[in-house]
């Protein structure tokens, strides 16, 4: 497998009035051709920061910065608007949460379609129509010549994210980000969006980092899965380890929210974390879950929470690891059927 | 888009009918014409003699009807004092006050919008803060008093320009920079916070994701989200330029439509203010009927409405 994306020690900080919000702190991952990556959090723990500093997307106030972050062998970090502008939509491309508000009301859905591929590639309008046509039978909506001189406003929410994510493949791009992709539809569409992705990526191979909450979507999408808090990662693993043996107190946390056939009992009440994500803004240090962590000692407080390697594609952040040395064999593990 | 013309036309229509049937009846109830016309000093039976002769004892809905009428035929009545045509006197004087208003407005766009953007893409910098300073400077000052000033230094110092009468563009310049400025600040502001406003929005940030240059994004999808508000802005200072150019006309001693209005209402020259009052309801109701139909244009939202 090639790697398509590298990240390492991704820092994002947020220039407020109120103070330096470190929103994204030390983030690396990679990601290999045709992996599905899902990153999980609470909101507001960096995971859509990382996405968009990864893209050079950040709003404003917001600076990043990092020891490595390549794309196909590419560095990111001192390439220019211009050398973003190229990679962006041919070679990554991104689809976000609002499918709603992400169109530019103005402009016909095929305008926009058509744009996204003729500012990288010289073709005409009319291959390029074809192109969109082809593209948009592709996520599965039908009479779509009609639907190109349609305006966003014209279609449905389920509609517009799937003209999201055919935007998004216009150019034939080897990596995608998928912000919440589901997060604003209703559920039946949502499960339609989702197996959507999925065959797309299988059939183009591509790279893809999912962006999400919500673990129903995570288990059957991802393969591997980086779980965020406050903005660093507290935990990794492939999506078996990071199900059936979760080993960061916040992942266990989340699982026991959630209701698993054949392990939830009828009447079993479900578990969920006290207390508030803390707002990242200062100086930081020790575990930055100790305050909700019912495992906590005096030493979650004392120094920065290394990332302790398991082995490669395992880690977690926590005074635990230093206990625990022996590695867990991931093969042994049964993935929970349930979704 | 036919179905949304259609049906804003026969709304100006409507509009225009109330206007003039509203501000007919206005004129009338805040004075007796006849003793107006009649004038100082006139006996009793002088003032029923005028009264009778010009029809003013007839109830007003039957004044009104013939008036409207005449009007409809181009037959605005006869101005009493000058025993001119209204229409004539109008025709005249539109020319003029055309001239500055369009002109003004196309100044005050040319310097807002440009100075908007720059101001929304490069906040709190030094270019905004020009662009700031020049909207709170053209928001403070009077514009008859930067009307003079301009007199003064470009008129009388260097003499480059002259500084009345409505013969050549160069007598238009000052008036059309002193009145377009006072319109400067509020689409400037209106352009710089609609430009941050949608480049803030989602649908921005999904073009920069396509990888769409900046001048495609600033231009394409940005600025034609922004100037949607600008649009009915700009119909109304136009509107406003026409009928409230009074104060810039005197200072440059144009003969527009504003001057005359001010002096038909001084002598209560009531045809004349009744054909005034009747065209700028019409201008102002078909500024906004062309302000609609550019946005609708701009905008697919709206023409569904």
């Amino acid at each position: 497998m090639t790697t398509l994306l590298e990240v390492q020690e991704l820092n994002v900080d947020l220039h407020l009035p109120a103070g330096t919000l470190h929103a994204v702190r030390g983030v690396s991952f990679n990601v290999q051709k045709g992996e599905t990556l899902s990153l999980v959090g609470e909101s507001g723990c960096g995971k859509s920061m990382t996405a968009l500093a990864v893209m050079d997307l950040l709003p404003r106030a917001a600076t990043r910065n990092a020891k490595i972050l390549k794309f196909e062998g590419q560095d990111l970090i001192s390439a220019d608007e211009n050398a973003m502008a190229t990679i962006r939509g041919s070679g990554m491309a991104m689809i976000f949460q609002e499918p709603m508000t992400s169109l530019d009301p103005c402009y016909t859905v095929g305008n926009q379609l058509v744009e996204a591929i003729r500012e990288h590639q010289s073709m005409t309008l009319k291959e390029a129509r074809e192109r969109a046509v082809f593209l948009l039978e592709k996520v599965g909506i039908t009479g779509s010549s009609s639907r190109l001189k349609q305006y966003p406003h014209q279609l449905s929410g389920g509609l517009r994210q799937r003209i999201m994510i055919a935007m998004g493949l216009m150019c034939g791009p080897s990596f995608i980000i998928a912000d919440e992709p589901t997060t604003a539809l209703d559920v039946t569409i949502q499960a339609q969006i989702l197996a959507l992705l999925k065959s797309i990526q299988k059939e183009f191979n591509m790279g893809l980092i999912l962006i999400t909450h919500d673990l129903g979507v995570v288990a059957r999408m991802a393969d591997r899965v980086a779980v965020m808090y406050c903005g660093q990662i507290v935990e990794t693993g492939n999506i078996r380890e990071i199900f059936e043996n979760p080993l960061h107190p916040y992942t266990k946390g989340l699982m026991e929210c959630i209701p698993i056939p054949g392990k939830t009992k009828p009447g079993q009440e479900l578990g969920s974390i006290p207390g508030i994500v803390p707002t990242p803004i200062g100086d930081l240090w020790g575990c930055s879950f100790r305050n909700r962590c019912n495992l906590s000692e005096p030493r979650c407080a004392d120094k920065d929470m290394p990332l302790t390697e398991l082995w490669p594609g395992r880690a977690y952040r926590c005074v635990t690891a230093f206990n625990k040395v022996e590695p867990l064999s991931g093969e042994e593990l049964v993935c929970p059927k349930m979704y | 888009m036919l179905i949304y013309t259609l049906k804003r036309l026969g709304l100006a229509v409507l509009v225009t009918v109330s206007v003039s049937f509203v501000s007919f009846m206005l004129i009338r109830v805040s004075g007796d014409p006849a003793i107006a016309l009649a004038g100082e000093g006139a006996s009793q039976e002088e003032i029923e003699f005028v009264r009778v002769q010009y029809g003013f004892d007839r109830p007003l809905i039957v004044q009104y009807i013939e008036w409207a009428g005449r009007a409809l035929h181009g037959d605005l009545g006869e101005s009493p004092y000058l025993n001119q045509p209204v229409a004539g006197m109008l025709k005249e004087r539109m020319g003029v006050t055309m001239t500055l208003g369009v002109s003004a407005l196309t100044f005050a766009m040319v310097l807002s919008i440009p100075l908007g953007v720059l101001a929304a893409i490069r906040p709190n910098t030094w270019i905004d803060r020009i662009a700031l300073a020049i909207s709170v400077m053209g928001q403070a000052m009077p514009s008859f008093w930067f009307g003079l000033i301009m007199i003064i230094f470009f008129g009388v110092h260097l003499r480059w320009l002259p500084i009345s009468g409505s013969d050549t563009w160069k007598h238009f310049l000052m008036p059309t920079v002193a009145l377009g400025y006072y319109a400067t600040p509020a689409i400037m502001r209106l352009v710089r916070s609609g430009m941050l406003e949608v480049l803030a929005s989602d649908h921005i940030r999904t073009a920069r994701a396509k990888g769409l240059r900046w001048p495609k994004i600033l231009f394409k999808h940005a600025l034609r989200n922004a100037i949607i508000p600008v649009v009915a802005v700009a119909a109304v200072q136009l509107g406003f330029m026409l009928g409230g150019s009074i104060v810039i006309e005197s200072v440059f001693a144009l003969n527009g439509l504003g001057n005359l209005a001010w002096v038909s209402i001084a002598r209560s020259d009531l045809p004349v203010v009744q054909a005034i009052v009747l065209m700028l309801a019409i201008i102002y109701v078909f500024l906004t009927f062309v302000s609609d139909l550019i946005n609708a244009f701009l905008d697919p939202r709206i023409r569904n409405v």
